[in-house]
């Protein structure tokens, strides 16, 4: 009988970042007892790093915007991989998610007739980005963080406890979500800070994690990106779609070493920043695709004119999705063009005034200074591709955020798939949190309502087997059993370094098959070193041991991109293939699903052949023929196969 | 690249006590504090705590002093150092600690707590708002908090005077009513809830005799006394005599830059 804390919820929510909090605020109001359980302090989440905004078509900037509009570009963004229901409900849905933080509190940027102002930004066809200087992100985190505290505030008064009905559990960890046959009953959790165990009982479990960038070298993302959601789905019974999609950002600092990686945001673009090679060019000119030919200028002259015209001129394509951007930079430094520490120059320098500069790009302003001498009203910085984004996660049903085949499960914001298809459009991860997590955060009080009378109980032999997997670190010193002499237990720090460098070498911006197969032996080799990874000390706050369990998750999710990135031989949006190089109409229909080889949920198989993942693929659902009439045949030839068309 | 060996103390220990120890690790060009201290854990201290998130100053996870001062360990370079120096990394005085460079900021959550919320204009739905961008620059300014609590920790108010903590909620928060109060559409005072007259009776701004170490130590550079405390002070001042006031009202507003 186990004697691990219980507590009974409604809905439990993993992660706080903007979907986290904003599926917890609707579970909440919707009347679910509701727990919220975050790695790191409640306000500190991942999303405090974006930078340029929410993009909604409010049309506050250019009222020929429209969320019509905002599906289109969406879908060329993502090259019409999207599960283009996610895409059409979140262009309709953006705008009421963005005017409502303001009933929050929330204290955008300002037009001059007083609405909510909106910025340029890649791939949008209009200003369409709601901003607060380039500090969008923190604005939206404490938004949602107050609003949490407010409803705190009322039941305060109604029920005399701060968190009677929505309570926030932080720096504690999910290592399992637990099940009863088929649906989700709760989850087992650890605090970081004393090391116990405890199990949150809930027929709801909403994953809201984020991403995976740590598991890579140099990344955008913080030490929390570590894919634990996605494996949590994975060890739960569900599939993650379409893993092959990272998002390589095109401008990360590249010096100093110690903060490469490092974003620049794409703010710096979208308000005139440009690209320039060593050779002073601007070579974005040169790598317009032909799916974007009739969209982008062809001169420098029309480019710049576009900033104060837009009617009349297209925009420069500095302002091309980020993919195309990343892989452009990628070849002009290959091509021996680049800067002097392996980026290219991004440069505002020349083309706004620095009082200008100071005011609209405030943090940047401010990070280069400090962490790298650079004073950007004076000089251009260096930037080169980062590991920021994973557009593949878990498969979803489009309307309620439900994770496919697990009962209970459902997930919102990055850690979910499908949404921005094969590369994501710049701001619209903001709107995409608030809209799906109070998707997530809606269907999850209902199924639970729904649930009352019928709560799945907790299995004991779960949580016993749960709390052995966490406390495996302590014991792997020593001899293994039937070992002639002791080997010394692996150090996680090493593993995780080993993990990053073989992503980013073999798994990286440009793809290999057989660079992908070395992958795949080097991760079944880790997989082997981490069921040994040891660590020292006890279970109080102890950062070695946290390393250790995150291990498994990574490596789970990296065998993932890894396995569906050699098995799609085409290049498209955040996957792109040298020996594939060209995007196939035919593979536009094909979604790749990860499962879980062991249908329990164990972690036994280390064969790096087979690896634990089962690799499946399936055709998605016909685009429905009202969004398509969005679209000029002409373009839809460009992206959809022969007998889509006729259809 | 040029690399070199520093001397460092790092306070290791948790509520029941501790020390600093020593150690010497390499430093490479361009790396800051948490780079080190992320050095020593994987090659020395493998369970040496310490909070972080962001590596980039936008998160306020990892708040610590550094040689006695109030900081952000990602923020601060090791260039601003000498190589002879031996650096001395402690955890936030003001807190408990739990564990190594980790402490217990549990009281500023509690703080935030006692601060009503936004209250938001009867009548007005969403979409309809409209405010002026001057309007909103004050507020603004101070919603650029991270929450690294560097300024609730330097503030001598509660540095070494626990006993003040029930009636004092910090810079931070004192701040964050200064917000509320300057927001343009906060309809607090309809609902009869004066901010201003809470800042002092309950949030206990009069604790606060502006010496501006708060301030000094936001790696935001919001101008926090200038900007949020005193014209708090001043707003206040017909309900309640305080004698600070009148100095705060010598001391000319300075804007952000």
């Amino acid at each position: 009988m186990s004697v691990v804390d219980r507590q009974e919820w409604d809905v439990v929510v993993v992660g706080a970042g903007g979907a986290g909090l904003r599926a917890a605020i609707e579970a909440r109001e919707r009347g679910a007892r509701t727990a919220v359980i975050c790695k790191s302090l409640f306000g500190k989440a991942h999303t405090v790093m974006a930078e340029g905004g929410i993009a909604a078509a409010m049309g506050n900037v250019n009222s020929g915007d429209n969320w019509q509009v905002h599906f289109r570009d969406t879908m060329r963004g993502g090259k019409f991989l999207n599960q283009w229901r996610m895409a059409e409900l979140h262009a309709k849905e953006a705008p009421d998610r963005v005017w409502e933080l303001e009933t929050w509190g929330a204290l955008f940027d300002r037009t001059k007739d007083g609405r909510i102002s909106q910025r340029n930004f890649g791939g949008h066809e209009y200003p369409r980005l709601a901003h607060v200087g380039d500090r969008t992100g923190l604005e939206l985190i404490r938004t949602l963080q107050q609003k949490i505290v407010s409803l705190q505030q009322e039941d305060m008064k109604e029920t005399g406890s701060y968190e009677s009905r929505l309570k926030v559990y932080q720096e504690c960890t999910v290592t399992r979500v637990l099940k009863d046959g088929d649906r989700v009953s709760g989850a087992f959790c650890y605090e970081r800070e004393s090391g116990r165990f405890f199990v949150l009982e809930a027929p709801s479990v909403v994953i809201a994690t984020g991403g995976i960038g740590k598991s890579f070298k140099v990344t955008s993302n913080s030490w929390e990106y570590t894919g634990d959601g996605h494996a949590l789905a994975l060890l739960a019974g569900a599939p993650l779609l379409n893993m092959e999609f990272v998002q390589f950002h095109p401008t990360g600092m590249v010096w100093p070493p110690s903060v490469k990686g490092i974003l620049v945001t794409e703010s710096v673009r979208g308000d005139g920043g440009v690209l320039r090679n060593s050779d002073g060019k601007r070579f974005m000119f040169d790598y317009i695709p032909d799916v974007f030919k009739e969209k982008y200028a062809q001169s420098e002259e029309e480019g710049d004119r576009w900033y104060e015209d837009p009617d009349h001129n297209r925009r420069p394509p500095e302002l091309l999705p980020r993919d195309e951007v990343a892989r452009a930079i990628n070849s002009e430094v290959k091509e021996g063009r680049g800067s002097p520490h392996g980026g290219v120059f991004l440069d505002v320098s020349t083309r706004m005034p620095a009082e200008v500069i100071r005011r609209r790009l405030p943090s940047m302003y401010h990070q280069f200074k400090e962490l790298a001498d650079v004073d950007i009203t004076a000089e251009a910085m260096e930037v080169g591709p980062t590991c920021h984004y994973v557009m593949g996660g878990i498969a979803v049903e489009s309307d309620s955020a439900a994770a496919r085949g697990v009962p209970g499960l459902f997930a919102a914001g990055e850690v979910a798939g499908g949404m921005h298809g094969s590369n994501r459009l710049g701001g619209n991860s903001l709107s995409d949190l608030l809209v799906f997590g109070r998707r997530a955060g809606l269907h999850a009080a209902g199924y639970a309502a729904d649930l009352a009378r019928d709560r799945p109980p907790v299995d004991d032999i779960q949580i016993d087997t749960a709390a052995a997997e966490a406390l495996r670190p302590f014991s792997a010193e020593g001899p293994e059993p039937g070992a002639q002499s002791g080997r010394p237990p692996e150090n996680p720090y090493t593993l995780h370094q080993e993990l990053q460098q073989t992503m980013n070498d073999l798994v990286g911006i440009i793809r290999r098959e057989a660079e992908m197969e070395q992958a795949l032996e080097k991760l079944a080799e880790l997989r082997v070193r981490a069921r040994r990874a040891g660590v020292e000390g006890h279970r109080q706050f102890n950062p070695g041991w946290h390393l250790a369990l995150d291990l498994r998750n990574m490596l789970l999710v990296s065998e993932c991109v890894a396995r569906a990135a050699l098995e799609r031989t085409e290049s498209r949006g955040g996957h792109t293939r040298e020996d594939h190089p060209a995007m196939e109409r035919t593979w536009r229909r094909a979604n790749l699903l990860c499962q879980l080889t062991d249908p329990t949920g164990g972690l036994a198989a280390t064969d790096p052949v087979h690896g634990q993942i089962d690799l499946s693929r399936e055709t998605t659902e016909p685009i429905r023929p009202d969004l398509l009439a969005l679209f000029e045949k002409e373009e839809l030839v460009k992206y959809l196969a022969e007998e889509e068309l006729y259809e | 690249m040029s690399s070199y060996e520093a001397r460092f103390k790092v306070w290791r220990g948790d509520v029941k006590g501790g020390g600093l120890e020593d150690f010497t690790v390499e430093v490479n060009d361009g790396e800051v504090v948490l780079d080190i201290i992320h050095r020593l854990q994987a090659t020395q201290a493998p369970d040496l705590a310490v909070r972080w998130n962001c590596k980039a100053g936008k998160c306020g996870s990892c708040s610590a002093e550094i040689n006695g001062r109030p900081r952000l360990l990602c923020m601060t370079r090791m260039s601003v150092f000498t190589h002879e120096e031996t650096i001395t990394v402690t955890p936030l005085r003001a807190f408990p600690v739990v564990r190594d460079l980790v402490t217990d900021v549990g009281f500023n959550y509690a703080k935030a707590r006692q601060v009503p919320a936004f209250v938001p204009p009867a009548g007005l739905g969403p979409g309809e708002y409209r405010m002026q961008q001057e309007d909103v620059d004050r507020s603004q300014e101070f919603r650029k908090c991270i929450e690294c609590f560097l300024c609730q920790d330097t503030c001598h108010v509660v540095r070494d005077h626990e006993e003040n903590k029930p009636a004092f909620a910090g810079p931070r928060f004192l701040m964050r009513v200064a917000e509320l109060d300057m927001h343009p559409l906060d309809a607090a005072a309809d609902t009869g809830l004066d901010r201003k007259r809470t800042a002092q009776d309950e949030h206990g701004l009069g604790y606060c005799n502006i010496t501006k170490c708060c301030t000094e130590v936001c790696p935001e550079g919001i101008k926090i006394t200038d900007n949020a405390l005193i014209p708090l002070k001043e707003r206040a001042v017909d309900r309640k005599y305080d004698p600070l006031v009148w100095l705060g009202s010598k001391i000319r507003r300075r804007d952000s830059s």
